[in-house]
């Protein structure tokens, strides 16, 4: 193609631009949002409140697991009630790969001895492709049904990881199991609040970053339409299935490794991250957010453990609130907290 | 005459207690318009539906260039080479036209499963994109989102989107449908250009595009074949004049 084609792909007056620049409204939003999300515990650090550290750290990987359910639901349509599953199995990884460091006893002794590890790379790789595993099978299964169906069978699915976490003695069913040290990197100290939040917010960067790259490609291309008309993919000659399998299995990639750094955020992890109410408070947090916008989930994690935190401290009745956020922004702010404070999302 | 690009044989479709096709044997040739006619209810959509792979046949079979394709997805078929439209647009309504075909093109590169080139710079995909727009007279349109066109474009969009899948076949069902005069006649227009390219099996309303444009006609009635043959002989036969034409044209 010639070099006089390329008018054709530039804006025209009157067409929404298509070019994404960091200084338009909806670049400076995230950079916004991003920056308050990083600066923020670096000054209270150095103030010495750890407590919102820790908090800043919380929200980081509630929007990262959320980032992990977005791709599933914002961009590939797939309405997933069972994302605490991954969530849940990062962070038993997480646990039960501490518990075997600690007393030196192998994870699995047969057919090859996996011994335990305290190191957070191995922890991550482990969670990321169990749970990457995991995905495949049950979004094998799930992804022949649509709908309400697709809904009930990944909550299905979710609750038998929950109720199987709760009656296995060994790792301490319903009372959970504790992380007597926080598992380690090299040459930095995850013990220190600062570190420790770096890391997180390492990990929420990347899978943004991710998340972008992926939908600009191919892929993201093929997701979209399966998305958009699931019958003008199959009537190019692309079979949707795989294209949505692929897109859920990387999803919850991303929501396991979220899983597996909040168990060692909280040094603790039960089935309560496997829970229903988890999966559900992800699926809010992307609605809050903004379904489908890349930084939505950020804006919805910040808002979400904010109300917690804020009206949880004046009132045990918080819930009551978030509710009527819900619901205003269902019904009235329909793109979320992105929508409104980025502007409505513009396809190429 | 060379071999068909086509065939239809025996096909037959049952609804319970509905014979929605009855022993259709149809074939389409290079270089030909085939036009299928006949009035509502005669089984088209489900005949269409069997040709494109969303319905099954109960028994029957049907050849694609030499290939069977009776059993294959709707996805394997656009691989083989069957281009369609749709009766009723299907197009990705937020996404731009260029968009909408550059998917076609992405699927017929055969390369879905690549996460990390951006498509928004890929020449490979652009190029054959507008080359197909362009045929369809619509290159000024690339960038507009489907939502903004009118019918006549959505049904020159749908065509440009199975013109990248370089078919071998195209099936068109109902092009016309819901287009003025002047939208018709542009559009008998590039398919008339089209045909030499790829064949094309026409599923129409539109009696004047149809006798204009088709080198033959099928006429179906009850789900079946009740005439064959060109514009003047299907004009002629008293059963099809009683059957369909009979209510156009007194």
């Amino acid at each position: 193609m010639n070099k006089s084609d390329t008018s054709t792909l530039a804006p025209q007056p009157g067409l929404p631009t298509t070019a994404a620049s960091w200084y338009d409204r909806k670049g400076l939003v995230q950079i916004g949002l991003l920056a308050f999300l990083l600066l923020a515990p670096l000054a209270l650090y150095f103030l010495g409140h750890i407590y919102y550290v820790n908090l800043a750290s919380r929200i980081t990987l509630i929007a990262m697991a959320a980032v992990g359910l977005n791709l599933a639901i914002g961009y590939g349509g797939m309405i997933s009630f069972g994302h605490a599953a991954y969530f849940g199995l990062g962070g038993y990884v997480a646990g039960i790969s501490a518990y075997h460091a600690f007393d030196f006893t192998p994870v699995i002794g047969w057919p090859i001895a996996i011994p335990g590890s305290d190191s957070m790379l191995v922890i991550w790789l482990a969670a990321i492709l169990l749970c990457g595993l995991l995905a495949l099978a049950i979004g094998a299964i799930s992804l022949r049904t649509t709908g309400v169906y697709f809904i009930m069978i990944t909550l299905a699915f979710a609750q038998m990881m929950y109720y199987f976490a709760n009656s296995w003695p060994t790792y301490g069913g319903e009372d959970g199991l504790p992380i007597f040290l926080r598992n380690g990197l090299p040459w930095v100290d995850t013990n220190d609040a600062l570190t420790f939040f770096l890391i997180c917010f390492g990990g929420l960067v990347l899978s943004l970053a991710l998340t972008s790259r992926i939908m600009k490609s191919r892929f993201g291309a093929a997701l979209t339409m399966a998305r958009l008309n699931d019958t003008r993919l199959a009537t190019a000659g692309i079979s949707p299935y795989p294209i949505r399998l692929v897109a859920f299995v990387i999803s919850a990639m991303i929501t396991g490794l979220a899983g597996a750094l909040y168990a060692d955020l909280n040094g603790f992890v039960s089935p309560t991250m496997l829970s229903w109410h988890m999966s559900g408070e992800l699926m809010v947090i992307v609605i809050l957010g903004g379904v489908g916008r890349l930084y939505g989930p950020l804006a919805g994690a910040l808002l979400f453990v904010m109300m917690e935190t804020l009206l949880g401290g004046m009132t045990e009745y918080w819930q009551l609130f978030l509710g009527l956020v819900l619901l205003f922004v269902v019904l009235f702010a329909k793109h979320g907290v992105m929508g409104w404070l980025a502007g409505r999302e513009r396809h190429e | 005459m060379s071999e068909a690009v086509l065939e239809l044989i025996d096909l037959n479709k049952r609804f319970g207690a509905l014979q929605a096709t009855r022993d259709v044997s149809l074939d389409l040739y290079p270089g030909e318009i085939h036009a299928l006619i006949g009035p509502n209810g005669a089984g088209k959509s489900t005949l269409i539906g069997q040709i494109a792979g969303s319905l099954k046949p109960d028994s029957g079979r049907i050849v694609l260039a030499g290939q069977e394709i009776t059993s294959l997805s709707v996805a394997q078929r656009a691989r083989l080479g069957l281009g369609r439209s749709f009766q009723v647009s299907s197009l990705a309504e937020p996404l731009s036209v260029k968009r909408n075909v550059m998917i076609a093109v992405q699927a017929l590169q055969g390369h879905s499963f690549r996460f990390w080139k951006p498509v928004q710079r890929d020449e490979s995909l652009l190029a054959p994109a507008l080359e197909a727009l362009e045929r369809m007279a619509l290159t000024h349109r690339a960038d507009t989102q489907v939502a903004e066109l009118s019918h006549g474009e959505r049904r020159q969009v749908e065509v440009a989107c199975a013109l990248a899948l370089k078919p071998r076949v195209l099936l068109l069902d109902e092009p016309m449908a819901g287009l003025g005069p002047e939208g018709t006649a542009h559009l008998t227009e590039l398919l008339e250009a089209l045909k030499l390219e790829v064949p094309i099996l026409l599923i129409e309303h539109d009696m004047d595009a149809v006798f204009r444009l088709a080198d033959r006609i099928s006429v179906l009635v009850a789900g079946g074949v009740i005439a064959q043959g060109d514009s003047a002989a299907i004009r002629a036969n008293p059963q099809v004049r009683e059957a369909y034409l009979g209510e156009a044209t007194c």
